[in-house]
């Protein structure tokens, strides 16, 4: 549903997700001559470059500075701006977390961050520069907003409605290329997830560049007999509470999967969901509680875990224990 | 500690040394940082084999120096240097930055010993050398605190945290060594963020400042015994270097901050490196027979 056609093809087309925020802020500039790009000498990297050169005056180099350049974000918020806090995650909202919770998030300041780099798939800059946390750390913020987009297209739309809301948001994105499978026509609306394939047996929920790997994970499923549906959440917080409970109440077996900690991700977000409005069993694949390390992209997500396989046998561990009656674990 | 032509000569050839090596990683891997590691070349060949009180077989040693690294971008001539001054086998290098090695792409400390912290994220490092600083104190411990940091890393506020706290403490055990390259990422320090007027900004907050040539040794040399002899501050040595020094299109590139060079233009490289090397070896030939 609402996917590119030939979905599983071997040579479908990739992009980096940073890419779609490039050519958001591109659009964005054009569009409302309130939208201003900051970035912490990272301009290249997030994709702002072009901004830069069209809008000089509306484009701000703030330097390795992360912690004033989010204060003055608030500033330009608060004279009307709407300003594009650019960088890679792991130092925003990673270093000026207090000037986003307070000069951003308390005050109601009309900033985005946007965080790049996020999982592991930043590769060789290792543990320090892959965000893993971010997350955790935006969507226990009162008033923010958090979206973590699964391909460049989806990345493009979720920074478009990042502006046109009122408010702070923190959008996540990755460096490395990644299977380009939304089109511009796929549905995305702050607050909502969206149902990418159907399914009985299971639900995987997923965000980010775990969308992809979730869907192959359902196709491999079904090979050997299991239904299983596929749930895109970008929309981390706010969380579509209705899809995820009609998940749980169809399906009744629940995975989650993100480039992210399995504490504090979403994984979390939906086990919260979950426990309050109707508990079923749920596997949460993530990055295990451990920093990351240097490496390509595909070697990474296979020792720490997340890749199609990882994401087959956590669906069959959530059907066997909804199975065995709901929220039995077997001893291991 | 005064240091003859040869000796000079010598660390000439090390810095030489680590350059191809930093070539051969970045080459192997097909990614990091290419600028900042070369023109600091010759400052850790002088750290590493002449300035520093340390132990490549006990890296643990309590009474050793400290060398805490800032900028940990320019972690592949660290890890040359560690290498060729024996903390493990040169041929390791070639596993920067790769799944499973103790080379990280940014340096962690307890994925390898001899590295004192874990840096990567611009401005934490000088904190943790304060910190070692006043331990050392507190423990009447003879070490001194050496800390490599970048101009660039001087646009983050906690790195003058630091600095006017080692000031106003009169840290003497702690000496910076200041990539002063004149690039960061987006281009020129002084168009991307102005530091200047600099040497003015650290006197006005209580520290000793020497300004080098840091691709001389001597002057390396030189300014660290110096920073020992001052008893009433911390010394910082503003070391002025060519970003990518001894690769042509490198130099002065900010282009080559975090760039490899391909299979292609690291051959170009090293071949530029070798004749270099060859002519620092001619050199010492010509002062041996002397
Ligand atoms: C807190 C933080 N923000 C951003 C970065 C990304 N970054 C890595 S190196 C660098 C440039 C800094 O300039 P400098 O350290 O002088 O680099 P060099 O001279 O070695 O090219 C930046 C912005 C970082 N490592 N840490
Ligand atoms: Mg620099």
């Amino acid at each position: 549903m609402h996917l590119v056609e030939s979905l599983f093809s071997k040579d479908i087309k990739k992009a980096a997700t940073r890419d779609g925020y490039g050519e958001a802020v591109m659009e964005l500039g054009e569009a409302d001559p309130n939208v201003m790009v900051l970035s912490g000498d990272l301009t290249e990297s997030t994709r702002t470059l072009k901004f830069s050169k069209k809008f000089p005056e509306r484009y701000v180099e703030a330097g390795v500075a992360e912690q004033n350049m989010a204060g003055m974000a608030a500033g330009l918020a608060f004279e009307g701006k709407i300003p594009f806090v650019s960088s890679f995650a792991v130092f925003s909202p990673g270093r000026n977390w207090d000037q986003i919770r307070v000069s951003i998030c308390y005050s109601k300041a009309n900033v985005k961050i946007a965080g790049s780099h996020t999982g592991l798939i930043t590769g060789g800059d290792g543990a320090t520069h892959q965000a893993l946390e971010d997350i955790a750390m935006t969507r226990c913020l009162p008033n923010m907003v958090v979206l973590a987009p699964c391909d460049s297209i989806e990345t493009k739309k979720a920074t478009i409605a990042a502006a046109k809301h009122q408010g702070p948001v923190y959008i996540r994105f990755a460096r490395d290329k990644t299977p380009v499978f939304t089109t511009p026509e796929t549905p995305f609306e702050i607050g909502k997830a969206l149902v990418l394939r159907n399914g009985e047996d299971a639900s995987i929920i997923a965000c980010g560049t775990m969308v992809y790997p979730a869907l192959q994970a359902s196709e491999e499923l079904s090979k050997e007999g299991f239904s299983v549906r596929v749930v895109n959440n970008p929309s981390i917080k706010p969380i579509d509470v209705d899809t995820i409970v009609a998940c749980a109440r169809d399906t009744g077996a629940i995975v989650t999967a993100e480039e992210h900690q399995i504490y504090g991700g979403l994984g979390g977000a939906v086990a919260e969901v979950l426990t309050t409005n109707r508990p079923v069993p749920q596997e949460i694949v993530g990055v295990m509680d451990t920093f990351g390390e240097s490496g390509e992209p595909k070697e990474l997500l296979q020792k720490y875990g997340l890749t199609v396989e990882h994401i087959v046998s956590a669906v069959k561990k959530a059907i066997e224990r909804k199975a065995e009656g709901f929220g039995v674990r077997k001893a291991v | 500690m005064a240091i003859s032509d040869l000796e000079v000569l010598e660390l000439e050839a090390i810095a030489n040394t680590l350059r191809q090596d930093i070539i051969r990683m970045l080459v192997s891997v097909g990614s990091g940082h290419a600028g900042g590691p070369l023109g600091m070349a010759e400052v850790f060949a002088a750290l590493y084999f002449h300035v520093m009180k340390h132990d490549p077989k006990n890296p643990f040693w309590d009474e050793r120096d400290r060398l805490i690294l800032s900028n940990g971008h320019i972690c592949a001539v660290r890890y040359a240097a560690m290498a060729r001054s024996g903390y493990f086998p040169v041929e390791e290098l070639l596993t920067y930055r790769k799944i499973n090695s103790r080379l990280q792409g940014h340096p962690h400390n307890l994925s390898l010993p001899g590295l004192e912290n874990t840096g990567g994220p611009l401005g934490q490092g000088l904190s943790q050398a304060v910190g070692r600083c006043i331990a050392g104190r507190l423990d009447g411990k003879k070490y001194r605190v050496f800390c490599g940091m970048s101009d660039g890393e001087h646009n983050e506020g906690q790195t003058w945290e630091a600095l006017m706290f080692a000031g106003n403490r009169k840290l003497r055990n702690l000496t910076t060594l200041m990539d002063r390259n004149n690039i960061q990422i987006d281009g020129h320090t002084e168009d991307i963020f102005p530091l200047e007027p600099l040497k003015e900004k650290y006197d006005a907050i209580k520290w000793h400042v020497i300004e080098i040539d840091g691709h001389n040794v001597r002057q390396i040399i030189e300014a660290c015994d110096e920073a020992k002899a001052i008893y009433e501050k911390p010394t910082a040595i503003i070391c002025h270097t060519i970003p990518g020094k001894g690769v042509d299109y490198m130099e002065n590139n900010y282009e080559w901050h975090g760039k490899a060079p391909t299979k292609e233009q690291g051959d170009i490289a090293l071949e530029q490196l070798k004749a270099e090397g060859e002519r620092i070896q001619k050199e010492i030939g010509g002062l041996s027979k002397a």
